[in-house]
């Protein structure tokens, strides 16, 4: 193995544990979330400072990367990607972190009722399940596994318009519980916005392997030019 | 029996997408088979960067444009070579006017024992020129161009191995430009200089496209992708690659480019 190919190793089980370390996060501010556990919030708050920590070691490993190894063609690509990649890591982990300050702030468990309407487990599963799909995509180097997210994120997508309207309706008829909805809205604001961040990962992860740019482009023709 | 007149047959006035071509070009050292056959347009006013591990076959290509490899024992060609549309091979061709028109720039800076003025005006002195005020001008421009005049002027007649290495490598250059060639061939040019030297040399190959076509070998993975606007990637006496240098650095085709780009080849 070639010094380039150590560190780019390195740099790869770097991303990856940011991967899990994410992920988990996440995990952990829907199961504090549902079961209204603030001791687990509270832990989710503690470990953002590990989520920025791991950040900036791999923003300055693939400074080092690129300075010392000149690195060119799939290993420039592999490196330009892991830096986007990352960037969109640390987002994802401040969005658990949102969350997980408002399970803090709030006195009471939200309506069950209204989660149910409002399709917030739902959209705590379909994000926690792309970002499963994209770890092993990244994993991998899958193409085929990173492309499923994107059929994946247009749940959160629709989950995200429908809640505009049940918002409206519903703090009309218990005004009283204003807090709870503007919670609820910010929250499936946050899971929305993870959805694109981990289609933007796997935009790059294709990118890397495939050397393709698909950044601005529509979804729906990505899919079918790949089947 | 009437001596056949041996001719410059390159118009390089001719406005021409590709300088140099190459048609199924195969070259033997006597039995070892050196090029395997490529074929190649090389566009004109462009910077073309060889690169391969050595013994690829490179060095022996870009020598083919200025007919160098005629003096190596056992040399043998097949196929065509042309410059501005013309077989630079065939038998009429006058090699001396080839090579006025084909400028070569080696590894080791290499000038003469001579001064500094008497370097750049040789080519023009052995061409029969002699009007001082016309050479005076030429070595002024050709030096000029080079960047290396206001570094030199008080010393125009200093030996030229006196100068550092950079600058010495830079006063080849202007002598090869003094003759006026229309494409320069450069054979590892910055492999002996240090990194400001280098730069200096970059600098300049990218100010001569303008004007010039040139064609670069180096083992200088960074430098090709600096300077050039194509690559060829060579190996084992074939053309494995040949495309845009932007294209090639960033997402080569083949397997075997990507593996020697990256340095993993092997």
């Amino acid at each position: 193995m070639t010094s380039l190919d150590q560190q780019k190793e390195t740099l790869n089980q770097a991303g990856l544990e940011m991967l899990h370390l994410c992920s988990k996060q996440l995990d952990n501010a829907r199961e504090a979330f549902f079961t209204h556990d603030s001791d687990l919030a509270e832990e989710v708050v503690h470990t953002e400072n590990r989520v920025n920590a791991l950040d900036l070691k791999i923003d300055r490993d693939c400074e080092r990367f690129i300075a010392l190894h000149n690195p060119v063609a799939s290993d420039l690509r592999f490196v330009l990607a892991l830096r986007k990649i990352n960037f969109d890591l640390e987002r994802v982990g401040d969005h658990a972190y949102g969350i997980s300050k408002y399970i803090i702030e709030l006195n009471t468990p939200i309506d069950e009722e209204l989660l149910i309407k409002m399709r917030v487990h739902e959209m705590f599963d379909s994000a926690l399940s792309m970002l499963e799909d994209i770890t092993g995509a990244y994993d991998e180097v899958d193409t085929k596994k990173a492309r499923k997210v994107f059929k994946k994120d247009k749940i959160l997508n629709e989950i995200n318009m429908d809640s505009f309207r049940i918002i409206s309706e519903e703090v009309k008829k218990q005004p009283e519980l204003i807090n709870q909805f503007l919670i609820t809205f910010s929250i499936i604001k946050k899971l929305e916005r993870i959805g694109d961040l981990v289609t933007n990962i796997a935009e790059e992860i294709i990118f890397y392997r495939e050397a393709e740019v698909l950044k601005h482009r529509k979804k729906k023709k990505i899919n079918r030019s790949k089947e | 029996m009437v001596k056949e007149k041996k001719e410059n047959i390159i118009d390089s006035n001719l406005q021409r997408k590709h300088k140099l071509r190459t048609k199924g070009v195969k070259v033997w050292y006597d039995d070892f088979m050196a090029i395997k056959g490529i074929d190649m347009n090389i566009k004109a006013n462009k910077v073309t960067a060889f690169i391969g591990p050595s013994g690829c076959g490179k060095s022996t290509f870009l020598r083919l444009f200025n007919r160098m490899n005629d003096y190596v024992d056992g040399f043998r060609l097949e196929g065509e070579v042309t410059i501005d549309g013309e077989n630079i091979y065939k038998k009429k061709v006058n090699v001396e006017q080839l090579r006025k028109q084909v400028g070569m720039v080696f590894q080791k800076p290499n000038p003469f024992p001579k001064s500094i003025f008497e370097n750049v005006a040789y080519g023009l002195k052995i061409q029969g020129l002699k009007d001082k005020k016309f050479l005076q001008e030429k070595v002024e421009r050709s030096l000029k161009r080079v960047a290396l005049w206001d570094e030199v002027k008080d010393d125009l007649n200093k030996s030229a191995l006196a100068l550092s290495g950079g600058q010495q490598q830079r006063l080849c250059i202007a002598r090869a430009l003094a003759v006026e060639p229309s494409i320069i061939l450069m054979d590892e040019p910055t492999s002996a200089l240090d990194p400001l030297s280098t730069s200096k040399i970059e600098e300049l190959i990218y100010e001569l496209k303008k004007d010039y076509t040139i064609v670069i070998v180096t083992h200088n993975m960074q430098q090709a992708s600096r300077v050039s606007d194509y690559t060829a990637f060579f190996y084992l006496g074939e053309l494995i690659e040949y495309d845009k240098t932007k294209k090639l650095f960033t997402n080569p085709e083949k397997k075997q480019t990507e593996n020697y780009i990256t340095g993993r080849f092997g």
